[in-house]
This record gives C-alpha cells, structure tokens and sequence, in this order.
C-alpha cells in the first residue's frame, strides 16, 4: 500500500520559482474583503468628520502646488487652469505612491501577524492596494467636483472618449505599485537600508512624472528619462481623458502596459520566494 | 487508521546574532557557493543546539532531523524544555516559516492557534474581529456567520460583541480569540500554549473544547504545553523534544517521566560550601550506596537514605524534615526527625512507593523559626515494579503510594 499518494499537502524546503498561489490567494478572498474594510473603517474610528479626512491631503497639497509651482515658479499647465492640472496629478500620483510605499514595508508592518498564522502573504499586498481604491476613490470625487465646477465656470477642458481608458489605468498604477513595493518589501525583509531611501526615493519620482508640469515643457535632454517611466504615460492619458490637454499616444502607453506587467510578474514571483522564509530575517 | 501528517528528515537552521553588515559577505559567500554548485558552507557543520553553550559556526539547528507520524484523531502532546524546538515544529507546520531541509507530507486542513488573537485590531469591535479573525484562520465568511453565535456564546461575550476590543479585558480577548479558533472546521489542530492566560474555568473549557475536538470529533490535535497536568489530560500520545531532537515518542504517561526525567540523575547531593551565618546545614545527602548513577529499588527494596550535616554550631529545637517528591515534584510523604546528629539515617520501608521516580527536599527546620538550610528535588531514585499487588494494571497511574487497607 503506498500511503504517500494520500496526502493532500506537502512541505518542503523548496518550491517552484513559476508556483504564484493565485488560487490559494483566490480561496481566501473573503479575508482580503475583510482586510480593507479593517482598514477603511479603522482610519475613521473614533473621529468626528470620519472619511471626510480623505479630502483634506489633497486639498490642501493642490492649494500648495498651485501657490508654488503655478505662481510663484510659473511653470506652464499647458492652458488648463491650474488646480484642476495639479489636482489630477496629485489625485493619480497619490494613489500610486501611496500603493508603493505602504507595499515596501508589508513584510515589517506584518511581522507579528505572519510570524503566527499562515495564509497566503499575496493578500496582503493586495488588500493595501484595494483598500487604497477607496482613498483613491474619494480622492477622485474631490476632483471629479472641481472638475465639474471649471467645466460650469466655462474653462477651456474637454473631457473626451479617452476617458474609457480610465479603469486601465488604475488598473495600471495598482499593478505598478504593488509590484515594485513587492520587490522593495522583498529585498527590504534582511537589510533595511533600501527601505530608509524609499519615501525619498518616490518623492524624487515624482519630479521625474509629469505631476507638476505637462510632458510638452520638458526639456528635451531629459525627455527621454520622463518617457522612460510608466508612471508618466499614464498620468498624462489621465489628464488627456478628462482634461483634453496632454501628450497622449497608444505607443507610449502601451510601453507603460508591458513595463507594469513585467513589474508584477517579477514582484509576485521575489515576493512568494522571500515569503517563506522571511520570518527568520525579518 | 490512517495517517495525517508525515514529518521527514525535518531540520531547521537558524542564524544566531544580529543582522547587518558582517553577515553581507557571508550572504555573498553562500550565493558564490551556489553559483559554483557547491553546499551552503555555512550549513555544514552539525553542532547541537544546547542554548547554554556557545556557538562557533553562529548558525544554530532548531530542529535537526526529526521524523514522525501522527494518526488521524491523535492527540499528540509535544513537550521539552525552553528552546528544545517544539515551537519552531509548530511554525513549520503552519506553514509560517518553511523548514531548511526536510519535508512533511499531510492530510487535511491545518488550523494553528500559535497565539490567541492574531490580527485582532483593537479599534475594531468584536463582532468585526471575530469576521477578520476566522477568515485569517482560513475561514470563508459564510461559515463564520454560521458558527457566529456559538463562538459568542463559547466566549460568553455576548454583552461586548459590538464594543471595540480595546475595551476589553484580557481574559476577555483571550475568550474571544480562543473561542474562534477552537470552531474552525480544520482536520488538524495545532495550539502553542496559549491558554495559560484566561482563568480556570475557561482553561477547563478550553482542554474540553479541544478534548471534544479530538475525542468525539476524530480529529488530529497537536499540543505544545509546560503544564503537564493538561497534556496528560488531553493527549494519547507525546513526542518530547530535546536539543532539536526527538528523544521519546509514545504514549503520553512515558512521555511525561522522560520530560521530568531530564534534570540531571544524581542520587547524591553535596555542598561544599561554608556558610559563616548558618550554624548547620546540610553537608550531604544520597541514597543507597554512594557515587551509584540513580538508585533503582524494586518496591520490595527497603531505601536507606544518609544524610551528613555540618554542625558548626548546636541549634537548639533544630530537627531535619524530609519530604519525598514524586516525579511531577508533588509531595508524597514527609518524615521528621527528633533531633539534629552530625550522620543521620533514613530508612523508608519496603512496599511502600508505587513504581516511578522520586527524589528528595530535605531540609533542617528550627521551631518556629524555619528552614535553615534547604536541599531542593535532590537524589532521584527509581522504583521497579515487579510484582506489587497492583502490578498487572501496567502504566495505569494509581498513584504513589501503597496504603494499608482491608476489605470487611
């Protein structure tokens, strides 16, 4: 009698690097609910103006960028008025950043929690990325009202059928964001050092995006820099799609769409295998 | 019967000290290493891991092959002292942590309590948290709705359910979070002592949960406690554990003397030191004949046991009381002597001790004063059976002495 063939599971020391546990991911969907409802609901508790704190970050940080860069640098907006410009920026980049750094340290937030019970770690990850949608979302609202005001107000946007890319491209910033934070947070579990650079690191990114200034007034000896990260394309079909101003072309966002599924994969994949052992180095 | 969980060749390597800079080049080194195709260099050299020594290699096995089998519907209780492993066992098995070599093979799903409340969030309520809870612990919602109001009633929380579990006591928590735990429908169970917190009743409660869950449920339960008296309760069988390795596997009563059986066997005690403020104390004790490794006596074996004490001084009312301890360290019987002698002896009669180990706590009493000098679970000694009364009842445990009764 062969009594191996009847067991069910198995623990080795090795596994398949290609081994990505998406069902078991798949199987344990009602905690990843659960997980961004935890966070969601937390942020709020015991506060007076609950979600409405959503608001302020960006409200605040457009005032700002508009005080700063529109009117005291005079950086150009390619004609569209300037709070609407920064806010789309911001509302975009925001989500997208914050994805990366919250997933850049997913591994030491959670030590204690998987340290002590195994389910697969992929939730995780994508349970900040989710429950950062909903930020996102609000976010989006703000600036979907702003928006609607400049349009009433009679200013010089075109919102366009462009706009349909726009689930792509949230689609895009999460998978960006989750993959390269996946890939920090991986390489971050035994030395640290790479941890300490990473909110220095996305601030200095978003210089290199077009969040302050329309990719036309690049200089051209850096333009290729700003093309070279994902981030850009999919900023400016953002504002392209509501505003009508932008450089928008199927080339480059296209190369946006291969270089963030090449991210994900490459994150999910260094993700999995550091998982596993994690717990000693952490 | 068939088997639920299959443990091969287990081994799990550590790295001992801190993380940083010095242990770069040796990253380098090993991924040189197995670039070239070579074994880990560092993973090579097959120290024991005692925790009181010091390393040289600064890579330490936690576990260090370990093979063995569970039955579906064993209890299996895993004892051994601080660092002998079992933790590291448990995490391996829930997958927390993978092993470094080794492999375990199984049937059914694993539910792991290695710490009670895992992922509670205190701003939460407990309502949320028992959601967020169980489907940590791998449960789909639907079954948590449906178990939801017996895990309440378990943890007998039902005023708080929709108060934050900041708010709670910590028996409280513990309730809560044991009660979620012990209503996952897994095939396998695995608690890490975690109900030394929470009060009698509800640790009562708990071994019964876990007893039922074992017993009447048919399923697989795996145990890691210190407390004896709840893994002699719960479990059929126990793996103890030393150094990161196996050293007994069985049932559980063996399990248990072996475990006690660990501090070192001396049937003598001495102290050689010279006290300037106590005017005696005990000098030396041992039983049978001297320098013997542990005394064994059949139970009709009369047990002569000396003791020398060092009189610098007469004490007045000073007497030598001696207690024998069974081998949970349980006082069986006590003699008191008169009076105080430099050499004295102690005969304890024959029939008397039921098989198992014993071993002394002597001390010199002053009346109304107290101890002098004490000597602690000193000169363990080793009953036989063979051929008391009770003999043919086997390992069953009916206690440690042998009373002199009649039927009328």
């Amino acid at each position: 009698m062969n009594k191996t063939s009847e067991f069910d599971w198995e623990i080795t020391s090795q596994s398949s690097v290609f081994d990505l546990k998406l069902n078991d991911t798949w199987e344990y969907r009602d905690l990843l609910v659960l997980l961004v409802r935890r966070d969601f609901v937390s942020f709020y508790k015991q506060t007076i103006f609950g979600p409405l704190w959503f608001f302020i970050q960006p409200a605040l940080q457009t005032v700002l960028f508009t005080f700063v860069f529109g009117k005291l640098a005079g950086i150009s907006t390619d004609g569209l008025p300037q709070p609407l410009f920064y806010m789309a920026g911001i509302t975009a980049w925001n989500y997208f950043a914050e994805c990366l750094t919250k997933t850049s340290t997913v591994f030491k937030d959670n030590a204690n929690i998987f340290g002590k019970v195994y389910f697969p770690r992929l939730i995780m990850p994508v349970s900040i990325v989710v429950s950062n949608l909903v930020r996102f979302g609000v976010q989006f609202l703000l600036f979907l009202a702003v928006m609607i005001y400049y349009l009433y107000m009679g200013a010089s946007i075109e919102p366009n059928f462009y706009i349909l890319l726009f689930p792509l491209l949230i689609l895009l910033m999460a998978a960006l964001g989750l993959g390269a934070g996946m890939i920090i947070s991986a390489m971050t579990t035994k030395y640290r050092d790479l941890a300490l650079l990473v909110t220095f690191g996305v601030q200095l990114l978003m210089y290199a995006t077009t969040v302050i200034y329309p990719l036309s007034t690049a200089s051209a000896n850096y333009k290729w820099l700003i093309e070279a990260n994902p981030m850009t394309a999919i900023i400016e079909t953002f504002r392209y799609g509501f505003l009508g101003k932008g450089s928008f072309n199927w080339a480059s966002l296209g190369y946006a769409t291969g270089v963030t599924a090449v991210i994900l994969f490459a994150g999910i994949i260094i993700f999995n295998k550091v998982e596993k052992n994690f717990v000693d180095t952490v | 019967m068939s088997l639920a969980i299959k443990v091969e060749n287990l081994s799990k390597a550590y790295q001992l000290g801190e993380i940083g800079t010095g242990t770069l080049s040796r990253d380098i080194e090993r991924w040189a290493a197995r670039i070239r195709g070579k074994d880990d260099p560092f993973l090579k050299i097959g120290e024991v891991n005692d925790r009181t020594t010091k390393s040289a290699s600064g890579i330490v096995w936690s576990l260090k092959d370990v093979n063995f089998e569970v039955e579906q519907g064993d209890a299996v209780g895993i004892i051994g002292r601080n660092g002998a492993g079992k933790s590291t066992l448990l995490k391996i098995l829930s997958r927390v942590t993978s092993p470094t070599t080794g492999k375990i093979q199984g049937k059914g799903r694993i539910a792991s309590l290695l710490e009670v409340g895992t992922g509670f969030h205190p701003e939460l309520t407990g309502r949320e948290n028992i959601f967020l809870n169980g489907a940590i612990l791998g449960m789909r919602k639907k079954e948590i709705e449906r178990k939801f109001d017996e895990i309440v009633d378990f943890a007998g929380v039902e005023r708080y359910v929709d108060t934050p579990v900041k708010r709670y006591s910590s028996g409280m928590y513990v309730r809560l979070a044991f009660a979620v735990a012990a209503h996952l429908e897994s095939e396998i169970l695995i608690v890490d002592e975690v109900l030394a917190v929470g009060d009698t009743e509800f640790q009562k409660k708990c071994l019964g949960k876990m007893g039922d869950i074992s017993k009447g449920e048919g399923r697989t339960v795996l145990f890691v406690s210190h407390d004896m008296n709840s893994i002699a309760q719960l479990c059929n069988s126990a793996i103890l554990l030393i150094n990161g390795s196996i050293n007994y596997k069985g049932t559980v009563n063996a399990g248990i003397s072996s475990y006690y059986n660990l501090n070192e066997k001396k049937n003598i005690y001495t102290n050689n030191e010279t006290y300037v403020l106590k005017p005696c104390f005990i000098k030396k004790i041992f039983v049978g004949t001297e320098n013997v490794e542990m005394g064994e006596y059949y139970f009709y074996n009369d047990i002569l046991i000396q003791f020398e004490i060092d009189i610098q001084q007469e004490v007045k009312g000073a007497n030598l009381f001696v207690l024998i301890l069974n081998q949970s360290k349980k006082r069986v019987f006590a003699c008191e002597s008169e009076k105080l002698y430099s050499n004295m002896k102690l005969i304890l009669k024959a029939n008397q001790l039921v098989r198992g180990n014993y071993s002394i706590y002597a001390f010199i009493n002053l009346a109304k004063v107290g101890p002098i000098d004490s000597a602690e679970d000193v000169c363990n000694f080793k009953i036989l059976d063979n051929g008391s009364p009770l003999a043919k009842h086997g390992d069953y445990d009916y206690g440690n002495v042998f009373a002199n009764y009649a039927w009328l």
